[in-house]
């Protein structure tokens, strides 16, 4: 039996979800709720933050300006039926479904660090699919050198986007070359499970050298373009928000210090840890930005 | 009504004042060790004690405004509404040294000289210092009353400074301290609009 959105969607917010999930496999009694994905070498072995920490601490301001908002209030977004649609310079535009996109034969466990541009970090468990797969499919005509995203915007649904804190629908955007770059997925979930609603269910995206908020959720359109796309938080705060938002110690936040960040359930007395260059990735992906001056694109 | 309430308010021991002052901190303590806190309990312990610092700095704001404007008067609290404030805010900045910042010095310093919510926050402390050491009956005397009310109208730049620290330490405008900006700024108001006591009723008054 297939694997259906509407099955798993969480009620209230992700405990609640987990008995609901457990009278639901008591009942019927059918496979198909867990998620795997196949190990990869591009995983960290540090130690991924526990699934209470994961579900409980979140901006995602369509559902609240609070950390823990999105975990009550997520519960009310709809996510089946979903679909992505894809478009732009592409040669098969259209609509998708969450299973066209990252079939469970395709997917992989990406263990990845996560930087948030408030200075704190935590390590994240994911399942889903490399970009580049989704890209591929949906063939990337010769011109595009950029893909932009958007966020699903149901206010109904979604109580923050009443109020006119960003620009709704949230929008994001990479160049093609850091779109198709191995590390950066689609996720579908997270600890062997679909992902929360307020972890960006049913599909995300995650770049893990990036700070969290290039990493949209919750996606609803995928476009391809020539032309650079504008970014919500750039869009509403240019100096502090560019484009790339990739993680550099180097570069503060006009506002704050971004040299140190603060491991999420290290304890009271946990301490700080230095951030590191392209959050760790720079082997990876340091020659992507090859010439550029990190301090102006940043 | 009123008289009944200022004899009321004479009776209440100051130290009754400050044990319910603690109670803020006891309940934060209390989540601190059953694990009550968040996710990030070092934000969350953080966020608490500024808050309460902030509730604390107005209510003692409000003191002059409410005898002006109703008569009922709560000026013997307002030391100790003063001093419960700073020991919130002392320990708001002790929990940012010691748990957020993890007593990484030069990282402290050259954040609290280049951000714009560190240098409101500080600043606001270190006015609070000024007054909480000055807030006792010796200082009064020594000042002398001019040059000390002079002094401890600085509150009203801290004031404004606390909400504009904690806007700033945020990615989008927050309507929360916003309006308690709002709120201190009517405070302010009504002590310039209405400089002595409203007579309502001359006959209480007179008694
Ligand atoms: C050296 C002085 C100070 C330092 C270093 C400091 C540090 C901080 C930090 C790190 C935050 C959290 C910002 C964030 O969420 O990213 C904060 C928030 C806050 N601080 Fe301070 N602070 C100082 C002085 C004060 C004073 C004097 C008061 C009040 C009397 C105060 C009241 C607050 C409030 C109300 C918040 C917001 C809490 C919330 O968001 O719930 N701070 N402060």
């Amino acid at each position: 039996m297939p694997l259906r959105w509407s099955d798993v969607t969480p009620k209230n917010d992700y405990l609640n979800r987990r008995a609901f999930i457990a009278a639901g496999l008591a009942v019927a009694a059918t496979p198909g709720w867990a998620l795997t994905g196949k190990p990869s070498a591009l995983s960290t072995d540090q130690k991924p933050n526990t699934l209470e920490e994961i579900t409980n601490y979140n901006n995602f301001y369509e559902f609240g300006m609070d950390k823990t908002d999105p975990a009550r209030h997520a519960g009310a977004m709809v996510t089946d039926p979903w679909a992505v649609e894809i478009g732009g310079m592409v040669d098969r535009p259209g609509s998708y479904g969450v299973d066209d996109l990252a079939p469970a034969n395709a997917l992989e466990e990406r263990i990845y660090r996560l930087r948030c541009v408030e200075a704190w970090s935590m390590v994240i468990p994911w399942i889903g699919v490399p970009l580049a797969s989704v890209l591929d499919r949906a063939g990337v005509q010769p011109g595009a050198k950029f893909v932009a995203f958007e966020t699903l915007y149901r206010p109904e649904q979604m109580r923050g986007q009443s109020r006119p804190i960003l620009d709704w629908p949230y929008k994001e955007g990479l160049r093609l070359d850091e779109a198709m770059h191995p590390l950066t997925i689609l996720a579908t979930g997270l600890y062997g499970d679909v992902l929360p609603n307020q972890n960006g269910a049913p599909i995300r995206l995650v770049v893990p050298w990036k700070y969290g908020f290039k990493s949209i959720k919750s996606i609803v359109k995928i476009t391809l373009t020539d032309s650079r796309p504008m970014s919500t938080w750039e869009q509403m705060q240019p100096s502090e928000y560019g484009f790339y938002a990739n993680v550099n110690p180097q570069v503060d936040h006009p506002r704050w210090s971004q040299a140190t960040e603060r491991r999420i359930g290290a304890g009271l007395f946990g301490g700080r840890e230095e951030t590191l260059m392209f959050n760790g990735y720079g082997d990876q992906v340091a020659s992507l930005y090859a010439g550029m001056d990190l301090a102006k694109d940043y | 009504m009123r008289a009944a309430l200022n004899g009321g308010l004479r009776r209440i021991p100051i130290r009754a004042l400050w044990a319910g002052g603690l109670i803020p901190l006891a309940l934060l303590v209390w989540d601190a060790v059953t694990g009550g806190l968040g996710i990030d309990p070092i934000r969350d312990i953080e966020h608490r004690l500024g808050r309460t610092a902030l509730y604390f700095l107005i209510a003692s704001l409000a003191v002059t405004p409410v005898l002006r404007i109703t008569g009922v008067s709560f000026m013997r609290f307002r030391r100790a509404l003063g001093l419960l404030c700073f020991t919130y805010a002392g320990l708001h900045v002790l929990a940012w040294a010691v748990m957020d910042m993890a007593l990484l010095w030069a990282a402290m310093a050259r954040d609290v000289v280049k951000r714009p919510y560190l240098i409101f926050g500080m600043g606001a402390f270190l006015m609070l210092l000024a007054l909480a050491v000055t807030s006792n009956n010796l200082s009064m005397r020594r000042m002398g009353t001019v040059a000390w009310c002079r002094l401890h109208q600085l509150v009203y730049v801290a004031a404004p400074l606390v909400t504009m620290h904690w806007i700033w330490a945020l990615k989008t405008f927050p309507l929360e301290p916003a309006l308690w900006l709002a709120a201190i700024l009517v405070l302010l108001g009504l002590r310039v609009a209405v400089p002595r006591p409203i007579r309502w009723n001359v006959a209480a008054v007179q008694k």
